[in-house]
């Protein structure tokens, strides 16, 4: 028998309409065959710019823009839908295939409460009366683990949570009972605490439903825990296709190995040395608030290690380098910097201190200045503070940009002409460029593909082993955090709640919260996410 | 008490605050700028007996602090003063003509209002198609026009070239409603004109700004018909943003006003504003000065605070 | 870079209106005030564009006037360049009590129409050129202000800002070499729009008498003398305002223009 979803030799296109420029033609999608059987999931995985939403939305035969869907046949239930009429279409939509989008926040609308948009396709289509479909509703709510389901409904978006949104939003797409969902990033936009409980929500509903669904994520870990399949995706094309244990235990192509084993870096923990830097007991707000973001904090940095500062979002890591940097004047505490004390203020800080305090930003698009080259961005800080000029100052460019493995042809281009791991590597030569003895990565991977993010990583190990700089490395992935910390601080709503050597902090026992979050983190192997789950409910049990 | 009905009030107290500081602007501009107000008034010639005399029966030599109070109080009381020029009660005057510039300018929004929405849903549902193209290029060029010279060009246009009107709107107490609404048909078509560019640009824009949003995207996944995305999904959210756009232009027209009335010889406020500014009559000029910034502050605060009320978030609050 | 036809139109007509502006006193075939011909005359070879209400000759006139125009036009955007950017970038730079008072104070001036304002201000003061063009540069100012002070807002957060001020940069430099060069686009395509604001104002006043007066002569003002005509069907009056509304255009047509090239520009901002 025939899979019920045959996509065959899907080719997609689309005009780009570059200012100034005369528009040119893209190919999104090429020669891509997928197949799936009913109550299976079917992973599709990629960078970004890989495809994989595109074909996602094709499924519903759906091009966002101009795309355009120009080859090949997507057969759904024996029947290729790119030849219906926008009447057919609107029967498929909402009712054989439903969406789940990556924000949940922004798609549902803000004017209308939770459930009729959740009933609203079940009852334009006629799958049952409304009573029906708000008792199915409620059930769903109860399922996916909302709270108060019976009037969970009655809420406006604004007033639930983005993971509960993320929910929502499944129950939405559940309801109607559809053939097959397609699940579009639907955890990547939240805190890795609470992409976990939506996950297992997510799996346990694709479960009990016995629906089908293609699962879309640029992360592997979390495929595998959900997929039966798995299509990898580059640049548009399939890499690789296969059963998800093959995938993960046995990959064939190069591309998908180092998906496979990205951040398995192996990094060597440091010994203790004395501190270059030394937070003491800082505590700090934002002006206007009465809330304090940092809450007595204290935490060492040897000279030439990597402190990483973990946490999720509002955990105040973030505010702890604002701190530190003298953008945001802490109201207790003090912090030493290589010997000597800093003063509060950027303001009053010598320029040795501000030169030998250097820092990396996540978005490298925004921390250039758009009008300046790549010459100009590495060689204002060589120009102010060691006076460098003409042919010496270039001289010192180049031997920057090679230090950063980037070579000639770059030191004229703009920010615009470059790559975005390209871009985070002029910022990280624009640091060294001021021989610094500690450099503040404010999430400096997070903006970034997993192959581009491991690059950058090993890049930053090289360059402290090189040149014995110290990293202040604040990031919300533990994986990150696994490869290159030498000590490691956990924060938690403006406190740091564990703090120690590497091997320390991720050695039981551990506090509640640490446990939480450490046993959160999606892990590259089948059956993961069953077993934490099992874990917890033992533990909640023995308590 | 309830956000928004805090915020509305926080709003109009604002307005209010905004309205008493214009006042004082307006006095002082008209009082303290560098230049005496009576030689302004009676020009180079005059004699100094004169000049004593006017500045005596303007009150000049008292401070300008107890004028303002005294000026102030005066307009919360509904006592405008008299004019210099002809010693007539000022308050009477703008009651009379206060009217024929709100029948003005309300015959020009009942026509511009609906007529803009219309042609902004058009042209927004035809994005980058031809009728959006037409559209949104005649309305950029009467976008560059001043009001008196689309006046004159309507005026040569249908009068001259063809003569469906009379070039001059005059009313009279005691003319019929029809026979006022043809009076004023010339420069209602004119503001009509001005205003209609402006409100219908800003409205596709708003629509579009709405029809971009995910949720939109949502909704057509949903296999919803374009009309039901458009009123479930597009209308409640794009209603706010239409409004507070239609409300603005309401308040562009209050200048709009001004102009037409001048070129059509019309016998209302604005008329009377601009004849009172060539003959440097103060008390005039302060008064209806007043009385347009009153109207144009209020068009703004009720265009915030349907905003507010139209706000999902702050109507129902977490 | 290619032009968009619509651009050029706009650029060559701008180019027009300001060479006749400036050789006014070379290309004007009467002088201004002569008497050179019989009332509301039409065209003919002696008068181009026929003459007006006095029987002068209206090309002359609409030369001439266009000077006048043009440069309190510019004058006065100028004057409201200058001081709006300056104090927009100010407030967004320094911020606190700065940001505070002169943003609080912009609000003031911006709750009242322009029109009304400068209708009630010039009530009091004299009617002469200087007070014309500080009345409109000052009015207008307010408009800049608010952009200005906006865009180095959105300037001023961005990580490079923040890069330059860890570096220990002087506020010098984060004005003009951070700042500005990401500012220049929008506020260069903003003056040809507050030039033509001007252009529509000052013709404005000049129509309601209270604007440029005789002997000098502007556009606004012809409108207003020749007015009269077209009910007798002399299309006179039509002249001045088409040359307003044609500057009008062109010059959109060229801001319009600036505006869209700012984002395609290499490393334009956000692109």
């Amino acid at each position: 028998m025939p899979d019920f979803l045959e996509i065959k030799n899907l080719r997609i296109e689309a005009t780009a309409y570059p200012p100034g420029e005369p528009p040119k033609d893209l190919v999104l999608v090429d020669d891509v065959s997928v197949s799936l059987a009913k109550g299976k999931v079917l992973g599709l995985i990629g960078e970004s710019g890989a495809g994989k939403s595109t074909i996602g939305l094709s499924a519903m035969a759906f091009g966002r823009g101009g795309v355009r869907l120009t080859g090949g046949e997507i057969l759904l239930n024996g029947r290729d839908i790119r030849g219906l009429a926008p009447a057919g279409l609107r029967a498929l939509r909402g009712r054989e295939v439903t969406y789940v989008a990556q924000s949940a926040a922004a798609a549902f609308n803000p004017a209308k409460r939770l459930m009729e948009q959740v009933i609203e396709t079940t009852l334009s289509h006629g799958v049952m009366g409304r009573a029906e479909a708000e008792a199915r509703a409620v059930m769903l709510f109860g399922k996916l683990g909302l709270p108060k389901p019976e009037t969970f409904g009655t809420r406006y978006p604004h007033q639930v949570s983005g993971g509960q949104l993320q929910r929502a939003m499944t129950a939405m797409a559940l309801c109607p009972k559809p053939d097959l969902v397609i699940f579009d990033e639907p955890t990547t936009a939240l805190d890795v605490t609470t992409q976990i409980d939506v996950l297992a929500a997510i799996k346990e509903a694709i479960h009990d439903t016995g629906v089908a669904a293609l699962y879309i994520t640029h992360d592997l870990a979390v495929v595998a825990q959900v997929a039966d399949d798995i299509l990898v995706l580059r640049h548009g094309k399939k890499v690789e296709y296969g059963p998800v244990r093959q995938i993960i235990t046995d990959p064939h192509e190069d591309y998908t190995r180092a998906l496979v084993s990205v951040r398995s870096i192996d990094h060597e923990e440091k010994a203790e040395a004395p501190p270059i830097l030394s937070v003491q007991n800082v505590t700090a707000r934002y002006s206007g608030t009465t809330f304090d973001v940092l809450k007595n904090v204290s935490v060492d940095l040897p000279a030439g290690q990597t402190l990483a500062v973990v946490g999720e979002s509002g955990s105040g890591k973030s505010t702890l380098a604002r701190a530190i940097t003298g953008l945001l004047p802490p109201s207790a505490g003090r912090i030493t910097f290589a010997g000597r004390e800093l003063s509060r203020d950027l303001k009053a800080r010598s320029r040795d201190d501000l030169r030998e305090l250097q820092m990396i930003y996540q978005m490298a698009d925004v921390a250039m200045n758009p009008r300046q080259t790549v010459g100009t961005i590495i060689g204002r800080p060589l120009e102010f503070y060691f006076g460098m000029t003409g042919e010496t100052k270039r001289k010192r460019v180049q031997e920057l940009l090679d230090q950063i493995e980037m070579g000639k042809g770059y030191i004229d281009r703009y920010p615009a002409e470059l790559s975005g791991g390209q871009k985070q590597r002029v910022c990280i030569a624009r640091a060294l460029a001021a021989k610094p003895k500690l450099i503040i990565c404010d999430e400096v991977t997070s903006a970034l593909d997993p192959l581009v993010a491991d690059g950058i990583l090993k890049l930053l190990l090289n360059l402290q082993a090189q040149e014995g700089v110290a990293y202040l490395f604040i990031t919300h992935d533990l994986a990150t955090v696994k490869a290159i910390a030498d000590r490691i601080a956990v924060m938690y709503r403006g406190q740091v709640v564990r703090y120690g050597s590497k091997t320390d902090v991720l050695t039981p026992p551990f506090d509640d919260y640490t446990d939480l979050l450490l046993s959160s983190v999606p892990e590259m192997r089948l059956g993961w996410l069953e077993e934490v789950l099992a874990n917890r409910r033992m533990e909640s049990a023995g308590n | 008490m309830h956000p928004v009905l805090k915020l509305v009030v926080q709003r109009i107290a604002l307005g209010l605050l905004l309205l008493l500081a214009v006042s004082l602007l307006i006095f002082l501009g008209t009082e303290a700028l560098p230049g005496d107000v009576a030689q302004a008034i009676l020009g180079q010639s005059a004699t100094p007996e004169a000049l004593a005399n006017l500045r005596e029966s303007l009150g000049l030599n008292r401070s300008p602090i107890e004028r303002y109070f005294d000026w102030l109080g005066g307009i919360l009381t509904g006592d405008f003063g008299t004019a210099l020029t002809n010693g007539q009660d000022i308050g009477q005057a703008i009651g009379q003509r206060l009217g024929n510039t709100l029948f003005l300018a309300a015959c020009a929004a009942a026509i511009s209002v609906p007529l803009a929405i219309l042609l902004g849903l058009v042209a927004a549902r035809y994005n980058g198609r031809w009728p959006d193209k037409v559209i949104s290029g005649v309305t950029l060029s009467t976008i560059s026009l001043p009001e008196f010279v689309a006046a004159y060009f309507v005026i040569f246009l249908l009068t001259q070239v063809f003569p469906i009107f009379q070039p001059v709107a005059m009313v009279f107490p005691g003319m019929s409603f029809w026979e006022r609404l043809n009076a004023v048909a010339l420069p209602v078509i004119v503001l009509v004109l001005v205003v209609l560019a402006h409100m219908m640009r800003m409205t596709r824009a708003a629509i579009l700004n709405v029809m971009q949003s995910a949720y939109i995207e949502t909704a057509e996944l949903k296999g919803l018909s374009p009309m039901r995305v458009i009123w479930q999904h597009a209308f409640p959210n794009a209603i706010a943003p239409i409004v507070s756009v239609v409300v603005l232009n309401l308040a562009y027209l209050v200048v709009g006003v001004v102009v037409v009335e001048v070129v059509f010889s019309y016998n209302a406020l604005g008329q009377y504003l601009v004849d009172h500014v060539a003959k440097r009559d103060l008390p005039v000029v302060q008064a209806v000065g007043l009385i347009f910034a009153a109207v144009y502050i209020g068009l703004n605060i009720l265009a915030d605070v349907i905003a507010i009320v139209a706000n999902p978030r702050l109507r129902h609050p977490k | 870079m290619k032009m968009p036809l619509s651009a050029l139109i706009g650029l060559i007509l701008t180019g027009c209106f300001v060479f006749c502006a400036v050789f006014a006193q070379l290309l004007a075939p009467y002088p201004l005030e002569a008497i050179s011909g019989g009332v509301w005359e039409g065209p003919s070879s002696a008068h181009w564009l026929g003459t007006d209400t006095i029987g002068r000759d209206i090309l002359s006139r609409l030369i001439y006037g266009g000077q006048i125009t043009i440069f309190v036009a510019l004058a006065s955007s100028v004057i409201a360049f200058g001081l709006g950017s300056f104090l927009g970038f100010l407030a967004a730079v320094r911020g606190g009590w700065v940001d505070q008072g002169l943003s609080r104070g912009v609000d003031l001036m911006m709750a009242i129409p322009s029109l009304i304002v400068a209708l009630v201000v010039l009530s009091v003061l004299p009617l002469n050129l200087t007070v014309l063009i500080l009345v409109i540069g000052f009015l207008d100012a307010t408009r800049v202000f608010r952009l200005a002070r906006a865009v180095a807002m959105d300037i001023a957060v961005m990580d490079y800002v923040e890069a330059a001020r860890l570096r220990g940069e002087g506020q010098g430099w984060i004005i003009f070499r951070e700042i500005l060069p990401n500012a220049l686009s929008p506020l260069v395509a903003e003056f040809g729009l507050r030039f033509i604001f001007a252009v529509l104002f000052i013709s404005t006043l000049s129509f309601l008498g209270l604007g440029i007066q005789p002997p000098l002569a502007d556009w606004g003002g012809m409108v207003r003398e020749n007015k009269d005509g077209l009910i007798y069907g002399k299309s006179a009056a039509l002249m001045p305002a088409l040359a307003i509304a044609l500057l009008a255009i062109s010059v959109n047509l060229v801001a319009d223009w600036i505006l869209s090239r700012t984002t395609s520009l290499k490393g334009g901002r956000g692109a």
